[in-house]
């Protein structure tokens, strides 16, 4: 079948999605090598508190069991964290969470890994578990990390105008506390890695991981090891949403291929260490204060964020960064006073996911949105539309929007649809024994790394010497489709069909440093960067068709399919004759992009080195409408439309993908998803106590963009793999507030929780 | 003790431990890894593949349980080159993301229209509501479900 080129606009379908169809794709935990070695954490168990002995004798001499390494076997710093150092590898006196590791065993295979594992004796003294914010801020609470003093990882304000002083004059005030669990990534393929130290001395990690270039310095860190001894590859990730950037098997690996030199060693956590020892959302919870005028005019926001970032620092204090930093929404807001204290507790340690902050406070500024359209008498969704940011306006933290800025957009494309314009019929219409509801949220998710962290990727492509284009992505594919967009940017630019594109995943010996897939920037970074490697290798391919074809200057040539034509006179070299003309070194262009920061200097925000503040934001306006069961409190999700700003959409099916995917993740946050505790102990330990939804339990998403022109980016486009995550909640409590007259103040809303404000007469 | 069966057409003879799960022969043994672990407890159904042409978990089923079926994994119902409808319908109509679901999926999926060639959505809903994924939110999978046969 004939095929155009693979190009930007249509719906093409991915590169990845037949061979992933078909069990061909080998993602990280499907490589078993010949002889390989199987490696596996001995966990604390105990929440908090000092190791006493670590008796390893036993496990040492069972036969098939290759080594038993504790702390002591750890050379380097045996610390790991993106950006606070504060994550042992094993933990030699302390232990922080029951998922800490304390000794890492390798064996012939898992059976007798798992028998070796049972046989470490771990005497360890409790101390008092530090098992939520109000006891790690207890003023007696014992420090989780003595020699950072206080378990307050990080305290920090955003302040705009005045709050305080503006309050007085507001003619309403409204004040609530939020509160949201954490939540865990649940990816179907558990982290996992494979480890290798070959004789050269330069360390092999194949590893299911988001930041494949940072992994380097983390093990190299941790392990006293050069980084540029250490190559990592990152195949397909089966899943990652945040969970997989940092360190999870990777450290512990190195350490093990280091004690074995030449073996392969294999570590794949099952479901429940996934639980215990992965990383989940930060809990949080949010008191506000919201002031505005009788007109609606938003005034001024007042609040408190407090996240719990458990045992150890990963991305917390960042994380809280982008939650205050988006603290009053999406609006115009004169007055804002936002502090946030992120702290440590012995809960399973908080890192990155997918909506990074955002997801918790968008259930708080929405909530207030709410609650103050009502008792304003005033329309949701008008309110929104009359407060929502415009290009040109200063956001919350009083950064200038010079980027596009389409919320209006989505609120008018949302007010228009039939969801929105018939919900008091279908309220009204709601079958015996049933409540229905229809909500809306006003969402947005800054994209990128923000100031301070230069958020830079360089793209390679190379003219194969079969004539076919590679590029050397730079940034891991978790599913998100970037590997297949980069091949639909060189596709589009050097007009290429499929068949003649590739793309190899990411290789640190062969692809350059593009940062993690993360923050939404992956194909708006990576993608600019290789839209001028693929204008270089326009030039240099015309340029040599020109040498070739024996034409005096390099004017009027293009390139096609398969070839490079010469226009005027109709002459063409096919670029697999150019390529073995041409030696290696000429057939690679290699280009590098910097994503542009605020230019303003808020003096505010001075508490973040890193991360403060962004300067394009996707946006996103949601609709859920829901129908309530009396007798059973069950929600059910009937339907579901978001409206997303994400500038130009470079291929419908992957940016409406990225949007449902979002939402099904936001569903599950809203209303079942909670990862369960008892005193630092895990409760749902799999996936019948932590629940993630069915086909059952979701509707069919109504996808619709609300295009802008995000001029700086690659065709127009910016990132999506966040927002949609950010709506669900908020909306799905603004349309249980309209079904029950009682407003939600915690997630997630679960049968018996509808039950009990069902009970109350609808009181909440 | 030893074993025979059938695996994607070919007659296979191997020798298994008593406690082996045909999850583990058929990744490891085998090299079969399109059919994929994602809980080893029967929670996700990424494990899933046809026995005797029904659905099984093989990370339920014990290796030496194989003995005497047929068994058809992800790798047995296409290939890139030659993909089964379903694989085909899947990749056209969006509904891989990350793709770790995908073989146990679409082995659900065959099974369902082995049982029900002409579903409605929602007995397809019902059909691979055993089946868990992360990415897509399940529309697209009920789409390339219920167009398989339109082409």
């Amino acid at each position: 079948m004939p095929t155009g080129p693979y190009d930007i606009g249509p719906a093409h379908v991915r590169l990845d999605a037949l061979s992933k169809a078909c069990g061909t794709e080998r993602f990280s935990a499907d490589h078993y090598p010949p002889g390989l070695l199987w490696a596996g954490a001995k966990r604390a168990g105990i929440p908090h508190g000092i190791i006493r002995r670590i008796d390893t004798a036993a496990a040492r001499t069972l036969p098939g069991v290759h080594a038993v390494l504790t702390r002591a076997d750890v050379p380097g710093t045996n610390r790991q964290g993106i950006v606070h150092k504060d994550m042992p590898v094993l933990c030699g006196s302390k232990v922080r969470h029951a998922g800490d590791p304390v000794a890492l065993v390798v064996a012939e295979n898992r059976d007798i890994l798992r028998r070796a594992l049972e046989l470490i004796r771990v005497d360890i003294e409790p101390l008092p578990a530090v098992a939520s914010i109000d006891a790690a801020l207890a003023e007696d609470a014992p420090f989780i990390h003595a020699e950072h003093g206080s378990n307050i990882l990080l305290s920090a304000e955003i302040r705009k105008g005045d709050a305080e002083t503006a309050f007085p004059d507001c003619d309403i005030i409204l004040e609530e506390t939020f509160f949201t669990p954490a939540q865990a990534h649940a990816f179907l393929e558990t982290e996992n890695g494979l480890a290798r130290l070959d004789e050269d001395g330069v360390l092999h990690l194949t590893a299911s991981t988001q930041a494949p270039f940072r992994d380097r310095f983390e093990v190299g860190h941790a392990l006293g090891l050069a980084p540029w001894n250490i190559r990592v590859t990152s195949p397909f990730l089966g899943g990652g949403f945040g969970g997989k950037d940092g360190a999870t098997v990777q450290c512990l690996l190195g350490l093990a291929a280091l004690k074995l030199p030449g073996r392969t060693i294999k570590m794949w956590w099952d479901r429940e260490e996934s639980f215990l020892a992965g990383y989940k959302r930060h809990a949080a919870r949010m008191r506000y204060r919201v002031g505005a005028m009788s007109d609606g005019t938003l005034r001024a926001v007042s609040c408190l964020l407090q996240f719990d970032t458990g045992a150890y620092a990963h991305l917390g204090g960042e994380i809280m960064e982008l939650g205050m930093e988006h603290a009053a929404g999406p609006y115009r807001v004169e007055h804002m006073d936002c502090r946030g204290e992120c702290v440590y507790t012995n809960n399973p340690v908080a890192g990155a996911f997918r909506g990074f902050g955002v997801a918790q406070v968008s259930l708080a500024f929405e909530g207030m949105m709410d609650r103050l359209a009502d008792r304003l008498g005033r329309d949701r969704l008008d309110l929104r539309r009359q407060n929502a940011l415009r290009r040109g306006d200063r956001n919350c933290a009083g950064v200038t929007l010079t980027t596009s800025t389409g919320l209006d957009e989505c609120l008018r494309t949302l007010r228009r649809h039939q969801f929105w314009t018939t919900r008091n019929e279908w309220k009204q219409a709601a079958p015996r024994f049933t409540r229905r509801g229809t909500g809306m949220a006003a969402v947005f998710n800054g994209m990128g790394y923000g100031r301070g962290l230069p958020d830079n990727a360089i793209a390679k492509i190379e003219l194969a010497v079969n004539g076919r284009f590679i590029i050397y992505s730079g940034v891991p594919d978790m599913g998100q489709g970037n590997a297949s967009t980069f091949a639909q940017i060189a596709g589009e630019m050097l007009c290429q069909d499929r068949t003649r594109l590739e793309v190899v995943q990411p290789d640190t010996e062969i692809s350059h440093p593009s940062g993690s897939a993360s923050a939404g920037r992956t194909t708006y970074t990576y993608g600019k960067a290789l839209i001028r490697a693929c204008e270089l290798m326009t030039s240099k391919l015309i340029r040599r068709a020109a040498l070739m074809l024996m034409i005096d200057e390099p004017g009027g040539f293009t390139l096609v399919p398969g070839a490079v034509r010469h226009l005027p006179t109709g002459k063409e070299v096919a670029l697999s004759a150019m390529a073995v003309m041409l030696p290696r070194d000429d057939r690679v262009c290699v280009s590098e992009y910097l994503m542009p920061v605020s230019r303003e200097v808020p003096p505010t925000g001075k508490d973040f080195a890193l991360g403060f503040p962004h300067l394009i934001f996707p946006y996103a306006a949601h609709l859920v409408r829901i129908e309530i069961d009396e007798p059973t409190g069950l929600v059910r999700v009937c339907d579901y439309l978001a409206v997303t700003d994400g500038g130009r959409v470079l291929n419908p099916l992957n940016f409406h993908q990225q949007i449902e995917g979002g939402v099904a993740q936001g569903l599950g946050f809203a209303l079942m998803e909670g990862l369960g505790t008892c005193n630092g102990q895990l409760i749902t330990k799999d996936l019948s106590t932590y629940l993630i939804p069915t086909s059952l339990d979701l509707p069919d998403t109504v996808s619709l963009a609300a295009e802008t022109l995000e001029h700086s980016g690659p065709f127009g486009m910016k990132g999506v793999g966040e927002v949609g995550m950010n709506g669900p909640l908020p909306a799905v409590a603004s349309a249980l507030s309209d079904a029950l007259e009682a407003y939600i103040d915690r997630a997630p809303v679960t049968p018996e929780a509808v039950l009990k404000l069902l009970s109350r007469g609808g009181q909440a | 003790m030893i074993i025979r069966f059938n695996v994607n057409g070919r007659d296979t003879k191997l020798e298994v431990r008593g406690d082996e799960r045909a999850v583990d022969l058929l990744r490891e043994t085998l090299g079969l890894t399109g059919t994929k672990e994602g809980c080893g407890t029967g929670e996700c159904g990424a494990c899933a593949i046809l026995i005797n042409g029904r659905a099984r978990l093989s990370c339920l089923t014990l290796a030496a349980q194989l003995d005497g079926h047929s068994l058809t994994t992800i790798e047995g119902l296409g290939t890139p080159e030659q993909p089964h409808p379903l694989q085909q319908s899947f990749a056209e109509h969006g509904a891989v993301q990350c793709g770790f679901c995908s073989p146990g999926m679409i082995v659900a999926a065959a099974d369902l229209l082995i049982r029900n060639p002409h579903p409605k959505r929602e007995e397809i809903r019902e059909g691979l509501s055993g089946n868990l994924c992360r990415c897509t939110g399940y529309s697209r999978i009920l789409d390339a479900v219920e167009k398989v046969e339109e082409r």
